[in-house]
């Protein structure tokens, strides 16, 4: 019997009590010109947006867009760094550039704390995480992990052509992910349709988009009522339980915590396993050579982080300024693109080549500032597991069909197909 | 030589700690801490520099008059 009144309610009637906030006319189609009419969900951008990354930070260098009720882009590194660490002129409200924007007042919370929270709440939701996604408290997820993706390689059976995105990549994030928060492993392709409603549905009609968002916190809701009927070492019974100014968390908190860890927890590190194993098949000398040399792995690692960083970030401009020679308007998105940064020739030497025995490698692939990724160490520990394996069990491979290669769209970015031929 | 580290520009990235364990280790929310007294021993000196190399927030500070 659940006997917590936080979570009698379903959380839709909660949500709809909520104000509205503000919807924009949803424009998509072919982009006239990157710099002024930009959008990060056409196929061209998903294909390669380095390209077009590369030509506005020589021309603009902040781009902008009329499309998602307007936005601006920043393309040097040094530029965004300074949106990431400026939270008192930008804020993280909303941080999926889309068609709506919550309104004003559901900061400095937001929907899925902390990463949509700002000043002052935000450091005490994170303070919360961050013991559970320490480097050594992730470390004991590792031998599960390893066996985890052995199992997945023996699945293949000895087959001929795997595809990696979708038999590999993607399962290694769903079941550490799955397994921290208490649910059942089984329900890793439900995971994959609320990864994909929430980070690729962003073009969707309104009422589309709602009643997908709403299956994923019916699904949530239903967790907790588990969890509370069988309380259990995991992160959920852990955020029920978990106290923040002397109360319980707030449902909403909960739910939307419990959300973040699970989107933001899987088509990332999914992203950049298959980023990673896609460049390997393509460069047959770098995959000799981690081969021969696995001490190398952990330093390209953080190349293959640098060159295919998987996670765009987005902010609201807070109040009309002049901000780096452009006219932001209040509630213009920022799309955040440390991939952007990740190849600014300013910062990196050789920006644009993927160089594994770069040794000296500050690149922003989790985030600068207050909200670095509170997942990175999780990300490479699974990062790394998963490419020792492959490369231990799978030494020689290559793309079968380059043609047949497919890139999700939107704020993450990793391939989606990936069809590789073994031996 | 002496390292420091500035706990207001740490986010806990761990890139020091991953480099140079002997050097650096976490605390239990991941933020980085220097070891012992932070003298860097003549041996370890390029560990040292590739920590402060790789520091997404530049918040490690190598004195090199200590």
């Amino acid at each position: 019997m659940t006997v917590d009144d936080r979570f009698a309610r379903d959380f839709r009637e909660t949500r709809d009590e909520e104000p509205l906030g503000t919807r924009n006319e949803i424009i998509t189609g072919p982009v006239a010109d990157w710099a002024t009419d930009f959008s990060h969900l056409e196929p061209e951008w998903a294909a390669d947006p380095y390209r077009i990354q590369d030509d506005l930070r020589q021309r603009c260098p902040i781009a902008h867009t009329d499309r998602f009720g307007g936005g601006w882009l920043p393309t040097r590194y040094e530029d965004v760094a300074a949106v990431a660490y400026d939270t008192e002129r930008f804020s993280s409200r909303s941080i999926i550039m889309g068609n709506f924007r919550p309104p004003l007042d559901v900061a400095p919370i937001g929907g899925s704390p902390p990463i949509s929270s700002d000043p002052p709440f935000h450091h005490d939701a994170r303070k919360l995480l961050l013991p559970a996604f320490t480097k050594t408290a992730v470390a004991r997820q590792e031998p599960a992990t390893r066996a985890f993706c052995h199992a997945l390689i023996d699945a293949f059976q000895g087959g001929d052509v795997v595809d990696a995105a979708r038999d590999y990549a993607q399962h290694i994030p769903m079941r550490v992910i799955a397994d921290m928060l208490g649910f059942p492993p089984e329900d890793g392709p439900r995971f994959r349709e609320f990864v994909e409603n929430t980070l690729e549905g962003v073009n969707l009609p309104p009422d589309e988009r709602i009643a997908r968002m709403t299956k994923l916190f019916d699904y949530l809701l239903a967790q907790v009522h588990d969890h509370l009927d069988n309380p259990r070492e995991d992160l959920t019974t852990y955020l029920i339980n978990a106290e923040l100014y002397g109360h319980k968390l707030e449902a909403d908190h909960v739910a939307g915590t419990m959300a973040l860890l699970l989107i933001a927890g899987i088509d990332t590190t999914w992203s950049a396993i298959g980023a990673s194993l896609w460049h390997l098949a393509r460069n047959p000398a770098d995959r000799e050579r981690l081969v021969a040399e696995p001490g190398l792995l952990p330093t390209a690692m953080e190349e293959f982080l640098r060159a295919y960083a998987p996670v765009t970030m987005a902010r609201l401009v807070k109040q009309d300024m002049h901000w780096h020679g452009a006219d932001m308007k209040a509630d213009d998105w920022i799309l955040l693109s440390f991939p952007a940064a990740n190849r600014d020739p300013a910062q990196f030497e050789q920006a644009d080549d993927v160089v594994i025995d770069r040794e000296v490698n500050r690149h922003a692939a989790f985030g600068l500032g207050i909200h670095r990724c509170v997942g990175s160490h999780l990300a490479r520990m699974e990062l790394r597991v998963a490419l020792e394996v492959w490369l231990e069990r799978i030494p020689e491979f290559s793309l079968d069909d380059p043609s047949g290669v497919t890139w999700s769209a939107g704020q993450i970015r990793g391939p989606r197909s990936l069809p590789l031929r073994i031996g | 030589m002496k390292l420091h580290i500035d706990s207001e520009r740490c986010q806990g990235h761990g890139r020091c700690y991953d480099l140079a364990p002997d050097l650096f280790g976490d605390d239990d929310e991941g933020f980085g801490q220097v070891l012992g007294d932070g003298v860097v021993p003549a041996d370890r000196v390029r560990d040292a520099r590739l920590a402060v190399a790789n520091c997404p927030e530049r918040a490690i500070d190598l004195d090199e008059e200590n």
